[in-house]
């Protein structure tokens, strides 16, 4: 009767040991990241105006984060100087402490639009997020089994146009996967859409933070979305008077994931992070 | 004094001017797919030959080729019955007999041998500059900036303007004509790599980026692939050019090829000959037309 304990003990010592040697052959592990005073504006003279002020937040390595906030407040500005698309006018993106300065190999964006290049497969567009001097015959192994993880097997060798839109969106998730990212940057992933697989996207988010935690900054406009992946929410927001958008709000959102849709405790942070955003909840 | 050939051929900068651009849409990318298709299935609906798509070519060619035989069963009878003298305009028996008179003396051969080469030759020397050049306005905002002023003022120069030059320059051999001809290659395709990479998916290139891609990387990953296939509706222009590009190179100055022929038979008042010159350059052009467009069929079916 002993023999289950000693193997649950034993699967797991060597669940340990694949799981430490995956991090220190696969390189990046996941990372914290920090805005430090992050400024951004865009313009000069009198044509400039500040999207982003003195932006302050530390998030923990293997956090999901939620950013939220009307539209044109800034969001995507946040991700872009994250992933080093972008340079904040003042103040830093620091990650693991290092300071982003260019385009940050420790970084993957799964961008609003799949954009996936329509003359490679799924299975080459994927690939295309493979860190550099990574081996063929490695690269060949991720890449299948980030297909299976995002349920494209057998979509494979199809170009990005011969697939639906939820499956695109799925491979470029798969892409920002296969760089094995410190920071995972989704900039609305989900939001063009249609309900139901976006229930089903999301989930798939869960199950793999679950089995690879990665530090992710999820934009969306979906407040459930966001009470139902994130450890906490942000609002970005102007204030009045103050030209530029800053955390407003930070929401730590209670409970073990995945959550149950219907809670209470859920349907009470919703109204509250909807009047963050301005918007009555009774009308919805 | 008054040279037919020149006042003939000055509608030939016009053409270099306007034939590159007209085939760019503002997307770049994919002005391969709209035009450039005109020998291509997409257009009409004929139900009849919708079928099979190898009997749905074969009944195209055949369907294509009633109005040239029409013609030529016109022509013969117009010149048998002698509504046309055979002077001006003889037979197209007589044109035959020309040909086989001239593949009998060993000349045709070396006529359509020696143009096709010059064709080649130029075709490839200008459209890889073309290539190249047009790389790096589209690519370099700098070199943009810096050079396309100075192209497009040479672009400007009526191409036969540069035939007194290379003539003194570099001599009337081979050079002169294959430099000509690769002027004529080299607008087209500069015109549509530079347009077409100056219209590339921003978004695409920035995912590029994104994932660590740059330089010669990011080239040829996203941009090149991208511009493919307006690049090689470029190079169909550049073909055609380059064989515009050859008659006029041979018909100022040359001992051989089918321009030689032109102006030789002209000379002579050889009427069966110069139409039968004509006759081949029409072959010969849509022929490796016809080349090229199997070629740009096969890209975009990998590429667009
Ligand atoms: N390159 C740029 N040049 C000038 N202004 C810019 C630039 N990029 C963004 N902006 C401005 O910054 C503001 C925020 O844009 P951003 O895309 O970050 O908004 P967002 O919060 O992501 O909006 P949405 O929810 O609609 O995607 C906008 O007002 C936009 O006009
Ligand atoms: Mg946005």
């Amino acid at each position: 009767m002993l023999l289950p304990g000693a193997m649950e003990l034993y699967m797991s010592t060597v669940l340990r040991a694949h799981r430490t040697q995956a991090a220190s052959t696969e390189g990046n592990q996941t990372l914290p990241l920090t805005f430090s005073s992050l400024t951004r504006s865009f313009g000069s003279g009198s044509e400039q105006h500040v999207v982003l002020r003195d932006v302050n937040l530390d998030v923990e390595a293997g956090e999901v984060l939620a950013i939220v906030g009307a539209s044109g407040c800034g969001k995507s500005t946040l991700l872009r100087a994250a992933a080093g698309l972008d340079a904040p006018t003042s103040g830093a993106v620091l990650i693991d402490s290092t300071a982003v300065d260019g385009i940050d190999p420790r970084c993957a964006v799964a961008f609003q639009e799949p954009r996936l290049l329509p003359w490679l497969s799924l299975r080459d567009n994927i690939a295309i997020g493979l860190p550099r001097g990574t081996s063929s015959a490695a690269g060949k192994a991720k890449v299948e089994e980030l297909l299976g993880l995002v349920e494209l097997d057998g979509f494979a060798g199809h170009r990005p146009r011969e697939v639906s839109g939820g499956m695109a969106q799925r491979a470029s998730l798969a892409r920002a996967l296969a760089r094995n990212p410190g920071v995972l940057l989704l900039d609305e992933p989900f939001g063009a859409l249609d309900a139901l697989t976006r229930l089903k996207m999301q989930d798939l988010l869960l199950r793999i933070h679950q089995t690879t935690p990665t530090t992710v900054l999820l934009v969306t406009h979906d407040v459930d979305e966001a009470l139902q992946l994130a450890d906490r929410v942000i609002v970005l927001a102007k204030e009045p008077d103050v030209q530029g958008a800053t955390i407003s709000r930070v929401l730590e959102v209670p409970g073990d994931r995945p959550r149950d849709r219907g809670s209470a405790e859920l349907a009470a942070l919703r109204s509250s992070l909807l009047s963050s955003l301005g918007v009555d909840s009774h009308q919805h | 004094m008054s040279n037919p050939y020149l006042t003939g051929n000055s509608a030939v900068p016009g053409g270099v001017g306007t034939g590159p651009a007209s085939v760019l849409s503002p997307k770049g990318t994919n002005s391969a797919n709209t035009t450039n298709q005109n020998d291509d299935d997409g257009r009409q609906g004929n139900a009849l030959i919708h079928r099979n798509p190898r009997g749905k070519a074969v009944a195209k060619l055949g369907l294509g080729l009633i109005v040239p035989l029409a013609l030529l069963a016109a022509w013969q009878l117009a010149a048998v019955v002698g509504l046309i003298s055979p002077v001006t305009l003889p037979a197209p028996t007589a044109v035959f007999d020309a040909a086989v008179d001239l593949i009998q003396r060993g000349e045709l051969r070396i006529h359509i041998a020696i143009s096709t080469q010059r064709v080649v030759i130029g075709f490839l020397i200008g459209a890889i500059a073309g290539l190249v050049v047009g790389a790096f306005v589209g690519l370099s905002r700098w070199v943009d900036t810096l050079f396309s002023p100075t192209i497009g003022a040479i672009r400007a120069v009526p191409s036969l303007a540069w035939v007194p030059l290379l003539m003194l320059w570099v001599g009337i051999g081979e050079d002169s004509k294959v430099i000509l001809i690769s002027i004529g290659a080299f607008f087209p395709v500069f015109t549509t790599v530079a347009m077409a990479l100056q219209h590339v998916d921003k978004n695409l290139v920035e995912a590029g980026r994104a994932f660590g891609l740059n330089g010669l990387k990011l080239f040829t990953t996203v941009q090149l692939p991208a511009v493919v296939p307006s690049v090689i509706s470029g190079l169909r222009l550049a073909l055609a050019q380059a064989w515009l590009f050859l008659v006029a190179a041979e018909l100022l100055a040359s001992s051989m090829g089918l321009g030689f022929l032109l102006t030789d038979s002209q000379n002579n008042g050889r009427v069966d000959r110069l139409l039968l010159a004509i006759v081949l350059l029409a072959i010969l052009g849509k022929l490796t037309d016809a080349i090229l467009g199997v070629f740009e069929k096969w890209a975009i079916r990998k590429w667009a």
